[in-house]
């Protein structure tokens, strides 16, 4: 109880201070998590808009098992992984992105993916049927349809976007394989509170660990109030 | 008379149901077809099948000439429209629900066009109201503005005053009159009551078990059916 009160003092002090190390740290989350997530909505939207109005594309029956797996894949081995593809004698080792914020990026991106896909296609599919038909019969092109249906499920893909960006901002598993929290470079909030744990500065940790869910709470807050303008007219 | 659409040998079938089976039938250039029939009769197929969102199994749907296998170019395609029975509408307000139609045929956004149909149909006090707290009615009326702001030239409707109070029954079925006159529209109505056809059909047609019974006149039609399902159908008897 002690620690948690001592952990918010710090957390309310080194805020206030600015400490530039701090900074630095919650910037590159940010920037991190945030790259991640565009480049995933980018891919993953269209994606998942397609596959929820095609409902008679072939291997379905493979690739939706495939994306539903993908939803709950374990960081650590995504990290491995895209670990593996960005060393030296990987497909990508060229790039020399190992233990680079940029490496970090397709590691979260990865994780991102299969939850904006398939969440965008469960409120795509979610949307009234008979809505694509009317719209057809109004002279809508596929194109037109497309669009018209993913506005209509905006909730739900807003939904796939907050889920996106807590899984990774949360994520330490992959960042800390593929980033090696190297200070000042590569550290994030999550891998500084596992450093700072295991080194017994448990106050600080949790200071850091309550920035983390600030930052979550006050992104979330935004798209809530996104989500509730779109609920009305 | 020209005719609007040539229907020869049509068969359409769901699974095992042949649910359409139409040997011959025209719809003529500028005429209300009104037509009516029993609960699962195939109205609401044949309307599809007019409307291009399906092909026939079998057969040949002509339209003003031509025949098209699968593929509709979408200029035709954009001739035509339907007001479905259930109202398909977007979360959004009413005016953006009657915008969106003219957007997708890349019409000028026209609010004053908007607005003199909302008006028409006594919908002007709702422009902004979100669809969700729309009554039945008044969603049927969102509709049908949405279809007849595009200036279809054939219309489409099944069921189009399903939800209505008789003074709203009698404005739309004037406003199709009047819209069917004034611009030369083609207008088949689907609808479950006989004296809705009587009143506003040029023609009526009788559909059972996806076939079409009698056809004709409607003057004729409802004095002087041909048919003894007619006849039963008018009484109100059970017919299939
Ligand atoms: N997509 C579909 N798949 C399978 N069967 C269908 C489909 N659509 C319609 N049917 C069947 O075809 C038959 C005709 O349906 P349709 O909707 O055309 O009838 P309707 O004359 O419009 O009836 P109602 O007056 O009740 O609206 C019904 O028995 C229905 O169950
Ligand atoms: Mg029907």
């Amino acid at each position: 109880m002690e620690t948690l009160a001592r952990g918010f003092g710090e957390a309310v002090q080194l805020l206030l201070e600015f400490e530039p190390a701090l900074l630095e740290i919650v910037g590159l989350t940010l920037q991190v998590t945030l790259i991640a997530l565009a480049i995933a909505l980018v891919l993953g939207i269209p994606i998942g808009a397609a596959l929820g109005l095609a409902r008679r594309i072939p291997g379905r029956s493979v690739l939706v098992p495939l994306i539903y797996t993908g939803m709950g894949l374990p960081p650590v081995v995504v990290g491995l992984f895209t670990y593996l593809l960005l060393s030296n004698q990987g497909p990508m080792g060229s790039l020399e992105w190992l233990f680079t914020p940029s490496g970090m990026i397709v590691a979260q991106t990865i994780i991102a993916l299969p939850l904006v896909v398939g969440l965008t296609m469960a409120a795509v599919q979610a949307v009234d049927p008979d809505l694509p038909v009317q719209m057809r019969a109004l002279g809508a092109t596929r194109r037109q349809i497309a669009l018209t249906t993913l506005v209509e499920s905006r909730i739900g893909v807003t939904a796939a976007v907050v889920a996106a960006y807590g899984s990774i901002i949360s994520e330490v598993g992959a960042v800390m394989l593929v980033g090696g929290n190297i200070e000042g470079e590569t550290r994030v909030l999550t891998t500084a509170i596992v450093l700072e744990t295991r080194k017994g500065n448990f106050a600080l940790a949790l200071a850091l660990g309550i920035i983390l869910l600030a930052l979550a709470f006050i992104t979330n807050f935004v798209f809530y109030r996104l989500q509730l303008r779109q609920g009305g007219p | 008379m020209t005719t609007t659409y040539r229907l020869s040998g049509v068969q359409h079938v769901y699974g095992e149901r042949c649910v359409v089976d139409i040997a011959h039938l025209s719809i003529l250039e500028g005429e209300i077809l009104g037509i009516v029939g029993p609960s699962g009769a195939g109205k609401s197929t044949l309307l599809r099948l007019l409307n291009f969102l399906e092909t026939p199994t079998i057969g040949h749907i002509e339209y003003r000439g031509s025949a098209y296998d699968g593929d509709v170019p979408l200029s035709v395609r954009r001739e035509v429209t339907t007001v479905f029975q259930r109202p398909m509408l977007l979360r959004r307000s009413v005016s953006a629900n009657i915008r969106i139609a003219q957007r997708i045929r890349g019409g000028a956004s026209g609010d004053a066009l908007i607005d003199q149909w909302l008006d028409r149909l006594g919908l002007a006090d709702l422009t902004d109201a979100p669809i969700r707290t729309l009554s039945a009615g008044e969603a049927q009326r969102v509709a049908l503005a949405r279809a007849l702001v595009v200036e279809p030239s054939v219309l489409l409707l099944d069921e189009p005053t399903g939800n209505l109070d008789p003074y709203n029954v009698g404005l739309i079925e004037h406003m199709v009159r009047s819209d069917t006159d004034r611009r030369g529209m083609t207008t088949v109505v689907v609808t479950h009551d006989p004296f809705q056809a009587k009143r506003l059909a040029d023609r009526t047609a009788l559909m059972i078990s996806g076939r079409v019974v009698e056809i004709g006149e409607t003057e004729q039609f409802f004095t002087d059916p041909k048919q003894p399902e007619t006849r039963a159908f008018l009484r109100g008897d059970l017919v299939y």
